[in-house]
């Protein structure tokens, strides 16, 4: 079918990651009559915050995504009504991009997808900041804590100290005591008046501020302390290294305490993948207010390379409703950009409302703001790289005695980034120290290049790329 | 197990599935990551490559790679991702070369 008077049939759209904004995006493609392939790494559609646990488990929505469940329905809906006639494909990496093709592993081995336009609906991991202890078992990101709940019915410990901060803090602490998990206490780095300031941008989003006061309320009601303005210390394990004992803090300029817990739930918002925007061509631009480099998009999503759109929290953090309307205002803007008629009023509305989400989303950065003080302050023996155990010193050495004032030059001299993880959990942290060290503003030291493989292939792939290979677990 | 990291709440009524962990067998249910399987009955998935003792995984999303666990015949697969299955045999003692 060809809309507008376009010819779409020969037109090949690839939309990566089917969470609330590649669902959008999908489901705007197909009611204009193009039909994309979509890739995305999860069994069922949902991203992250809908994410479907394995066939098996019998909760309903409303215990998995309690006010959400609607939204999340919604969103596997969409899926399921194109069972079979859409070119899905679950369980897939896309591990490079290069030159109009994506690269993809799945159980089969690897393939390559030549696409004309492309959709990256990427969404985001855990921002987590180190501190001494925090590789022991029993540390976990604060949006993987959730995971275990949400998808496999599991508390990550029987006595958990949430640490970090930002709404998702308090709404992961309330689902696991809502589902009986022991919650140690809810440690904040965000002070009371970061959240007074915020309060007027907050208050003009309605039902979100209500809800956030609500997990509050409740997490009051059933006796778990908070504290706010929390400066974190340290993890502490038993002797062999092999469980969490504790965690050492401190409030304001208080005295040093420490909290008995078996487990940690670790994160202080969000950041995008980025990774396989940047190698489609987007440029990057640094973002002075969350201290993150984003992608370069106009209103519509456009990035800087042309027949390349981002949707959705892997192109700047605005969280799954706002996520739900940029994935179909993206695609609108591919089907316009390719004379296809579309909706010049659905698309001047979405924009209006996302423009709103952008106004509460920096009331939300102002009343969680991610506390730059605490990487600097980081001692020297703690573990920054995980992958490769690049240390806190390490990179201090590199920036006072090996002249490194760059990230790559940094990487270059103490393999930090250069592990399994690609720099997902090292890389923002290093260069909060790296700046530190060297005097630097944190946009002047940069950031560590993307580049394919975005995650790790197994061995015996990667040398395959132009033969079929056999199925191996990645 | 009474001494796993990770505590089942709820969704137990699952089928039971067997596998194998450094030739031991060990009780899951149908639906388990074998990072749920593992950590429900002990407390670390591996031993980080430079010496820095026991790793769990940790962001449970597939993105820090932290939980790679080695199949018995060499080939790896991430813990978090992955469902067991009935006479999966896994080695966490060491790492192959």
């Amino acid at each position: 079918m060809s809309a507008g008077g376009a010819d779409l049939s020969a037109l090949r759209v690839l939309v990566v990651g089917a969470g609330p904004a590649g669902t959008r995006a999908v489901e705007t493609l197909l009611a204009h009559g193009v039909k994309p392939v979509v890739v995305d790494e999860a069994p069922r559609n949902g991203g992250q915050i809908y994410r479907q646990p394995p066939p098996g488990f019998r909760r309903p929505a409303k215990a998995l995504y309690g006010f959400e469940a609607q939204k999340a329905r919604r969103i596997h809906a969409v899926f399921a009504a194109t069972e079979g006639t859409l070119d899905y494909r679950p369980e897939t990496l896309v591990w490079n991009l290069s030159r109009n093709v994506a690269f993809t592993l799945d159980d089969n081995g690897l393939a390559e997808l030549p696409y004309d336009a492309l959709i990256l609906a990427t969404g985001a991991m855990d921002r987590t900041v180190p501190l001494p202890g925090w590789t022991t078992p029993g540390v976990f990101s604060l949006g993987g804590s959730q995971v275990a709940l949400k998808y496999q019915g599991c508390a990550v410990g029987r006595r958990v100290a949430f640490l970090g901060t930002g709404p998702l803090l308090y709404l992961v602490a309330y689902q696991y005591a809502r589902a009986g998990a022991g919650v140690a206490a809810v440690l904040d780095t965000a002070s009371f008046g970061d959240g007074l300031r915020a309060l007027p941008g907050l208050a003009a989003s309605g039902t979100t501020l209500l809800k956030g006061l609500w997990y509050r309320e409740r997490l009051r009601l059933a006796g778990i302390a908070r504290k706010s303005r929390v400066t974190p210390l340290a993890i502490e394990s038993d002797e062999g290294g092999e469980r969490v004992t504790a965690l050492r803090y401190r409030v304001g300029r208080g005295r040093e305490k420490r909290l008995a817990c078996d487990a940690v739930a670790l994160g202080y918002g969000l950041k995008p993948e980025t990774q396989l925007a940047e190698l489609a061509g987007a440029e990057l631009a640094f973002d002075g207010r969350t201290r993150q480099w984003l992608p370069a998009i106009d209103d519509d999503g456009r990035a800087s390379a042309a027949g390349v759109y981002l949707a959705g929290d892997g192109a700047g953090i605005a969280g799954a409703d706002a996520a739900e309307l940029r994935g179909e205002l993206a695609a609108l803007a591919l089907l316009a950009d390719r004379a296809v008629t579309v909706s010049a009023r659905r698309m001047v509305a979405l924009r209006r409302r996302l423009a709103r989400f952008a106004r509460f989303r920096a009331a939300l950065e102002t009343a969680f703001p991610y506390p730059a003080r605490l990487a600097p302050a980081l001692p020297d023996e703690t573990i920054v790289c995980r992958c490769e155990m690049i240390r806190a010193g390490e990179i201090r050495t590199a920036a006072r005695e090996l002249g490194a004032t760059e990230m790559n030059r940094c990487k270059a001299l103490t393999r930090l980034g250069m592990g399994r993880c690609q720099a997902r959990l090292c890389g923002q942290v290093a260069a909060e120290i790296l700046a530190d060290a060297t005097g630097l503003p944190l946009a002047a030291v940069g950031r560590l290049r993307g580049q394919g493989p975005i995650k790790p292939l197994p061995i015996r792939l990667a040398h395959l790329a132009d033969e079929p290979a056999p199925g191996e677990a990645a | 197990m009474a001494d796993g990291q990770l505590v089942r709440l709820t969704e137990t009524e699952r089928p039971a599935v067997t596998i194998h962990v450094d030739g031991a067998p060990l009780a899951a249910l149908a639906g388990d990551t074998v990072l749920t399987a593992l950590l429900t009955a002990g407390r670390r998935l591996r031993q980080a490559e430079f010496g820095d003792g026991a790793r769990a995984g940790f962001c449970l999303m597939g993105a820090c790679q932290d939980c790679w666990v080695f199949l018995e015949t060499g080939g790896r697969l991430r813990a978090c991702t992955t469902l067991v299955s009935e006479g999966l045999r896994l080695r966490t003692l060491d790492e192959p070369a």
